[in-house]
């Protein structure tokens, strides 16, 4: 197991942890609708940061609040910058991973994990199998997209956007809302009271590239593997990805239901923050740690390219 | 860390286990005539971006030596070449944004359609690295976690006739 050392939240509804939760419990919303943001788009609702946001910059925020918290060196050889990220900078991944590393004076390779809507989730387990693995000591996470023409495009040409704010798991749901945010989290082999990092899983549905599973066979296999060793009554939250799309929503329900998780509480955020993309793995686990406080949670995710993500955290 | 299996595909050459396949054609085109020769029946071949058939034929051509488990695979470039295709089509005065291609704008796609083609349903994992080395340690980390053999190794397209696939069918002992 890893343990979470520091972890800030940089979004359209404030800057750190605690002001982005204050503003959740307070039941404020990023959302809002745009008309005119970007030339052609058809009008889309989002939450978006009211000035425009430098990738790099606000990345290099985000991380340099968690790395203060955490109390690590982050120029030390056993630390290891893990970006999250599905379009980066303007499309490019790997130069700003490169930049924000250098940042830091860090002068191990960043990874840049790309695996679709899961990679904020994937990004903490490949965190957790390098640190398990001895190869580094502490991992810097960062999550972090910004919205683009390109990308609500794409998105509007799935017909996946809704105009109104997203209705996740609600029977007259209409489609997703997408947001911008920068999340990190430090995750160490170092003890420290709070929260652990005690299992992670990645499966493939194996059935199509763009929509998920109707069984929710690989969400279904991430959460047994991340159940073996608990009992399900300890386990307090669930973290849903609840993009408000009707397939996505409906797969999870079953896949939730076939793991025996259906009378646990669960928490949907994209009403709050939108769909983070690259940075809703990091974002929503940090949001899942300050919702519980402490017991046993797990934050489950599923994106294009069929693939399904789930990690269980504990805080005693 | 143990290698039973790797192929290596170039916009020029093909070579499996160290021995060179015969082929014609060169770029996008080799790609087309691997297909034509290993598979030949599986028409959404030709929706995928080049990056896709690129990783779906070499995977193509190992799997059926030996199947695998699951599928790690990094690059340096993610999914440029599509990106930029897909932007030829949200051109200002010429909007007419394509599904079809946008679908392709994330570099784990491949790993999804290898994962479909071979019924794979455990991880599938891409990353995007600074250089090729990057990712082994990473694949050492996760063959600690997952059941091995896995597909795993380099996946890269910059453009339609600049490709490379190094891909190796590793066990964790």
């Amino acid at each position: 197991m890893i343990y979470c050392l520091g972890h800030n939240i940089i979004s359209p509804l404030g800057e750190g942890s605690e002001q982005n939760y204050q503003a959740v419990v307070a039941g404020r919303s990023g959302l809002k609708l745009y008309t005119d943001r970007f030339a052609d788009v058809e009008p889309f609702c989002a939450s978006i940061f009211a000035e425009p946001q430098d990738f790099v910059d606000l990345c290099v925020r985000t991380a340099q609040t968690a790395i203060a918290e955490a109390g690590i060196d982050a120029t030390a050889k056993d630390v290891v910058f893990i970006l999250s990220t599905t379009k980066g900078d303007n499309l490019d991944l790997i130069t700003p991973a490169k930049a924000i590393a250098k940042h830091f004076g860090n002068m191990n390779s960043p990874i840049v994990v790309s695996n679709a809507c899961t990679s904020g989730v994937c990004a903490q387990i490949t965190a957790k199998r390098l640190i398990e693995s001895g190869l580094y000591r502490h991992a810097v996470v960062i999550g972090c997209d910004i919205q683009t023409r390109f990308i609500v495009s794409g998105f509007q040409s799935f017909k996946a956007l809704s105009d109104e704010p997203c209705k996740p798991f609600s029977e007259d749901r209409r489609g997703l809302n997408l947001g911008e945010a920068a999340a990190a989290i430090v995750w160490s082999a170092e003890p420290h009271d709070g929260w652990v990092l005690e299992a992670g899983s990645i499966h493939n549905d194996a059935n199509h590239i763009s929509g998920p599973s109707r069984i929710g066979e690989g969400l279904y296999r991430c959460l047994r593997d991340v159940l073996q060793g608990v009992e399900r009554e300890d386990i307090k939250l669930l973290g849903v990805h609840g993009t408000a799309t009707l397939y996505n929503d409906a797969m999870e329900k079953i896949a939730i239901e076939r793991a025996g998780l259906q009378d646990v509480p669960i928490s949907a955020l994209k009403p709050y923050f939108g769909h983070t993309m690259g940075a809703a793995g990091v974002l929503e686990t940090i949001m899942c740690m300050q919702l519980l406080q402490h017991g046993i949670f797990i934050k489950m995710l599923s994106g294009f390219g069929g693939v399904n993500a789930a990690i269980r955290l504990r805080c005693e | 860390m143990r290698v039973s299996h790797d192929i290596e595909i170039t916009p020029k050459s093909v070579v499996l286990d160290g021995k060179q396949i015969e082929v014609s054609e060169t770029g996008e085109r080799l790609l087309v005539e691997l297909y034509r020769r290993y598979v030949g029946d599986y028409p959404k071949f030709y929706k995928m971006d080049t990056l896709s058939r690129l990783g779906f034929i070499a995977a193509e051509i190992l799997l059926k030596i030996e199947p695998v488990e699951a599928v790690i695979l990094g690059n340096h470039n993610a999914s440029i070449k599509n990106d930029r295709d897909y932007l030829k089509t949200i051109t200002d005065g010429n909007y007419y944004p394509s599904p079809a291609l946008f679908v392709y704008t994330l570099p784990n796609i491949v790993t999804g359609e290898i994962a479909i083609r071979h019924h794979i349903q455990g991880e599938t994992s891409f990353y995007v690295l600074d250089k090729q080395e990057d990712l082994e340690p990473i694949i050492h980390a996760t063959l600690n976690n997952v059941p091995s053999p896995i597909l795993g190794g380099w996946c890269e397209c910059s453009d339609k006739d600049e490709f490379n696939a190094k891909l190796q069918i590793i066990w964790n002992n």
